[in-house]
Formats: C-alpha cells, structure tokens, sequence
C-alpha cells in the first residue's frame, strides 16, 4: 500500500510551469480577489479615504457576515442543481419566533435577561430553521417537486408565517446577551481575545499545511517545493494577523469607552481611552461557518456525494449513493444556517421584524455565482461564495458612502452580477 | 451448451418490466458460469441494456428471479448488487464528470480515515496501483474525469469495476467510444479476467465484437429472448439472422422469442 505506487507517479514537481501553478493558488479565486481590491480601492479614492478605515472595513465585515452564512449552504444546493429561493423568507420566520421566544415565551419561565436566554434562542433558531429546510427538502427529493417551486412556494409561505406569528408587529428589545451575535459593542471581543484567536488561526493553518505534506511525501506523491508552501503559509498568517490588526484599530466610541471603563474600575483619562473592538462576533461565527462547511464539503464522504450529484445524479444513482437522502441533507443544512443568520440579522437589528431579510434569496445567490458556483451544478466552493457576498457587500456600503441613491445602488448590484457571471463563463471556456 | 456441472454465478429467470405498458424486457433467462463471457447481442432498442440494468440493481423488475451461486438474491439498489460482486461498466461509463478518477472509482466506496473524514492519499495511492496495470501512461491523477480523454474516461470505469474483486462484469457496450488500439486492450483485459475466474457479461449491438470473447452468446429481439448457443455451435451468418429475423439457427437452444 506504500512503495510500489512511487514508481508510476511523475517526477516531483514538474521542472516547467509558472511562480502560480507551483504555489496552485487557483486563479480564479485571486481575479476574485484582485476584483476586490480594485472595488476597495476604487471606492477609497472616489470618497476621499473613508472607505478603506477601520471602522468602514469593520462594518463591512459584520455586515457581510449574515449573507455569507447562508451563502456558503447555498453552494451545495446550486451544486446539486437545486435552488433554494426562500431562505431570506425562512430567516424572516425564525427571526420573528426567536425573538417572541426572547421577549415573551423564555422571560414567562426564566425571568428577563436569563443567561440561558440566548443559547437557547440560537439552539431553537436552528432547530426551526433546519426543520423548515429538512421539509422542504423532502418535498423535493422524495416527491419530486421541482425545488425552484418548492423553495418559490416557501417564500411566500415563511414570509406569510412570519408576518402570522406576532400579526406583524416588530418585537424589541432583544436579550443583552443574544444582542452580541449582531455585533455592535456587545458583539465586539476586544483586542487580547482577537489576538489570541489570530494566534491560533496562524497555529492551525502552519499544522494543516505540514500535516498535508507530509502526508502526500509518505505516499509518495508530488508535492509543492517548500518555498511555496512557506509562501503559502506565510501569506495566509499574513492576511489573518492583517484582519486582526485592522479590527483592533477601530476604537470603540467615547461614550461607550467611558462606560466601559469605568464598569472596569478604571479611571477615564483626559484624552480618552483608545478600546479596541477586535473582530466582531458575527464575523467569527461566519468565519467558523464556512470552514466547517468547506470541511463538509470537501473532507466528507457527504459532500463528496453532494457534488458527484452535481456533476452526474445517474451516476451517482448507481454508484449507490442515497441521492434522495443526500438532497434532503443539503436543504436541511440550508435551513439551519438560515436560522444561524437569523440570530445574526436579528441581534444586529436589535428587533424581530417580519421584513427581515427580504430578497436576501438574491444577495445569497448572487455571492454563490459570483463567487464561481455554476448554475449548471457541480462546481462551486464555499470560499468563493464567502468572497462573493463581500464583494457585493462592499459594493453596496461603498455606494452607500458615496451617497448614491437606492434604486442605482440595485442597477449597479444588478449590473455587476450579470458582468461577473459573464466574465466567469468567458475563463472556463479559456480553460477547456 | 457446455454445461461443465457448476452452479451458475448468475441466472436471471424469467424476467420482466415494462414501462408505461410497453414491455422492454419479457420472459428473458439467461445465466454466466465462472470464467466464462457471454455476449448479449441485439439491435438497440432490444431489452439488452434494460435487462442488465436490473441485474446491476439500477431497475426493479416486474416479474422473474435472480439467482446469485444457486442462491435467490434480492437486488433491489446498485448497492445490492455490488454487494453480490456484480459491477458494471456502463455505456455511458456513468462518471461524476466533476471529480477526479480517484473520486470516481470510490464513488459510494469511499475509504476513510480513523477521524470519519475522506482518505484521499490512500484511494489517490490505490488509484495510482490499479490504472497502473490498466493504462500506464495514466498521468492525471488530479484533473476532473471531464479533462479526459475517450479511452482514459474508459479505464477509469473499468477500474472501478475491477477494483472491488468484481465476480461478475457487465460491459455495455464497452467499446462503443474507442479506437481500435484501445478496443483491442479492452479485448486483452477481458481475456485476463476471464482467467482469473470472473464471468462477464458483454453488450453490444455487433457481433464482430463479441465473437471473438464470447464462450455463448444470447440474442434479444423487441424484449424477447430469441435464443442462446455456443460459439462453436452457430455461424456469424446465423447469430446475424438470429439478431435480424428472430430466426433461430438448429445449433442454438430457442427461446420464447423466436419466430
């Protein structure tokens, strides 16, 4: 099971190819990135700097956080050939009833501002969540309904259940401690806590890259050279101590600074007290959302099923895969990390609304494509879709602080993502 | 027939389906001793890939037996038939284009480490092994089946038939898509197969094909069995007539299909 393989496999590192393909860094998630930077930095210049500040880049990340949850399940149900059109309706409907539960139902039990309040809103916001997708889910792999009509069918009727479960009335405020998932003061770590967490973010990426070489040289298969796993290494540590740095750089408001401190028994100063907020809570639950799913999706016999499906369902049929219960999984899956993002948009928001997040279905789907997921299934990554929903988000608060009006911001959205798909659809075929 | 006294590894007794009231398959028995190929011949459109497609488990039939060493097996799911040592190379080679060989010869198979996660290296490794012995100049490991050419797609579906110690092989219509170096290594492979004790099944729709591989062969017509024989037995102008008219030659055992 060892040695004798060693003799077929080419020659380690073949001697051609370019600084790029020896790192096999995939080039379309760096036109994604560089599409980025051209986004940050184009909107930095036309606002005169305010775009690319700690505190613009903060928010961004928090506000990205809630769509990049559900974009990452949404990658696994394009890539199966499916399409989930409700989840922006699933969140309005779990947003409302954990935010009945928060305000009405636990506090009838527990007595207000309970410690067990937010753990259990956030467990009950999954568990509905997962068990509105698991339905779903099963209407479409069992009974065989088109999942564009089930999950079209779902919009109305979640959007239509939301509105039901208070008759439209907005619930506020939401438990102290649940208000964290939103972000905000409450949801900021602090700047020890984000350090510590970039630490072990470095740690993790240095053990996976050597475990995975080593691996690799014991089964004598070609391997990277070191250099660019050290490249490699480096600049993935690079980037987390980056983002660390940039979130401690943004300094919580005077005020609130001032309460802090002295709820710390420290004494305010005359100048003030720079308080890092460090990475927001949201931002580190998306984060940990889309390695988990990427884990899912590319280390699990699961996700392995969820894309053999994509690329051929005959033949994953009579490989034995159990594709009717696959598919359920997915949309399952989908379902619960709407219910995640529900916690998120309704902490943020501080209030349950039943509008809450109307048409996100499209800014879910829209990160997903422009992120590289293909409509035609079977391809897709989570780290793009990831990427994608920060690429729509920063165009969207770039306009936003630029003062351009709502209907052009939707034109421009609109715009890009047809472009994107253009584009995308030009570099596979440049590919083949 | 040459019936040397074994059990049969197969015997598919009196099977049906229809679908939507047309009846693909009808009454058709046919069976594979160890060691043995046996071609099953007939126009397309004759029950030949509907027939074998129930004994890999992909369709349920509506009436008859399967019988795997004597015994009755119940093949309701591909799984099932997998589990009976039954694998098939199908006609359209049924690969997952998006995924690389080792993907696909372990699709549904999948090894996997202590942790419950998916062993790449060591299905990458066996993959390496065992397209070493079917096409050696197999270079791309890591590329998805889609950026393969005709013949290697190929190997990767014979592989992941033989990989898991097949006892019995369907071919359908295993050299459909291949030119003609590549049809003669398929022709070498069954031959070696053949040795090492694994009865195979062979589809196709012409006869030049299969009797050079066949021990007997069976001919289908409009879902009906025309008849069975041996090679020795009948002419290619016979099988041919068999094939075409449904008219079925004194060397050739009958069956309910023959007019």
């Amino acid at each position: 099971m060892t040695a004798p393989v060693a003799s077929t496999a080419p020659p380690p590192s073949a001697a051609s190819g370019s600084f790029l393909s020896k790192l096999e860094i995939d080039a379309r998630m760096l036109g994604m990135l560089a599409a980025l930077a051209a986004i940050w930095i184009g909107f930095d210049l036309l606002s005169g700097g305010v775009f690319l500040t700690p505190r613009n880049l903060w928010n961004l990340s928090v506000q990205t956080a809630s769509v990049a949850v559900m974009a990452t399940g949404m990658v696994l149900v394009i890539v199966t050939r499916n399409i989930d059109l409700s989840v922006g309706a699933i969140l309005g409907v779990v947003g409302m009833i954990i935010g009945v539960a928060q305000v009405q139902w636990l506090p009838a039990y527990l007595g207000l501002e309970h410690p067990l309040t937010a753990p259990l809103a956030v467990v009950l916001a999954m568990v509905i969540g997962g068990s509105i997708g698991l339905f779903q889910g099963w209407l479409i792999a069992y009974l065989g309904i088109p999942s564009f009509i089930v999950t079209l069918g779902g919009l109305l009727v979640w959007r239509g259940a939301a509105w039901w479960v208070t008759t439209g009335q907005t619930v506020a405020p939401m438990d102290t401690r649940f208000k964290a998932f939103g972000g905000g003061v409450e949801g900021a770590l602090g700047a020890t806590t984000t350090w510590v967490i970039a630490a072990i973010a470095c740690g993790l990426i240095i053990i996976a890259l050597g475990f995975s070489r080593r691996r690799r040289l014991r089964f004598g298969f070609p391997v990277r050279p070191g250099w660019a796993d050290a490249v490699i290494a480096a600049l993935a540590c690079g980037i987390v101590l980056a983002a660390a740095a940039i979130a401690n750089a943004y300094p919580l408001p005077a005020g609130t600074a001032r309460r802090w401190a002295e709820a710390n028994g420290l004494t305010w100063p005359e100048g003030g007290l720079f308080i890092p907020h460090g990475v927001a809570l949201p931002v580190l639950i998306a984060i940990l959302v889309g390695l988990v799913m990427t884990f899912i999706a590319t280390r699990r016999r699961f996700g392995r099923y969820v894309f053999a499906i994509g690329g051929n369902p005959e033949a994953a049929e009579l490989s034995g895969i159990n594709t009717r219960w696959t598919l359920m999984k997915v949309f399952g899956l989908m379902g619960l990390l709407c219910g995640i993002s529900a916690c998120i948009s309704t902490a943020r928001l501080n209030a349950a609304t039943n509008a809450a997040g109307s048409l996100d279905e499209l800014y879910v789907i829209a990160s997903a494509v422009i992120g590289g997921t293909s409509l035609a299934g079977g391809v897709g990554t989570i780290a793009g879709a990831m990427l994608g929903a920060l690429v729509m988000q920063s165009l969207q608060s770039g306009m936003v602080l630029l003062g351009v009006d709502t209907p052009l911001q939707n034109i421009v959205v609109g715009a890009v993502l047809v472009l994107a798909v253009w584009v995308d659809s030009l570099y596979r075929r440049r590919i083949k | 027939m040459p019936t040397n006294g074994t059990t049969p590894l197969v015997e598919m007794r009196n099977i049906s389906i229809a679908f939507g009231g047309i009846k693909a398959v009808d009454g058709v028995s046919v069976d594979l001793r160890p060691g043995e190929v046996v071609g099953l011949l007939g126009h397309n459109g004759a029950g030949k890939s509907t027939l074998i497609k129930i004994l890999s488990g992909a369709y349920k039939p509506d009436a008859g037996e399967i019988y795997v060493n004597g015994e009755h097996a119940d093949i309701a799911t591909p799984r099932d038939a997998k589990r009976y040592g039954i694998e098939t190379i199908y006609q359209t080679l049924a690969l997952a284009d998006n995924i690389d060989a080792a993907g696909n010869i372990f699709l549904g198979r999948e090894v996997l480490t202590p942790y419950g996660t998916l062993d790449d290296a060591t299905m990458e490794a066996e993959t390496r092994k065992v397209m070493a012995r079917l096409n050696p100049h197999f270079r791309r490991f890591k590329e998805p089946v889609k950026a393969l050419s005709g013949g290697q797609r190929q190997s990767v579906a014979i592989a992941r038939a033989i990989y898991f110690n097949a006892r019995v092989l369907i071919m359908d219509e295993p050299t459909a898509a291949l030119g003609p170096a590549e049809t003669q290594q398929v022709a070498d492979l069954v031959l070696q197969l053949k040795k090492e004790g694994i009865g195979i099944f062979l589809i196709s729709h012409d006869i030049h094909d299969v009797f050079g591989l066949a021990d007997r062969v069976s001919v289908m017509k409009n879902g009906k069995l025309v008849g069975s024989a041996s090679v020795q037995d009948v002419t290619q102008d016979e099988v041919l007539g068999m094939i075409i008219l449904g008219k079925c030659p004194p060397g050739a055992t009958p069956g309910p299909g023959a007019s």
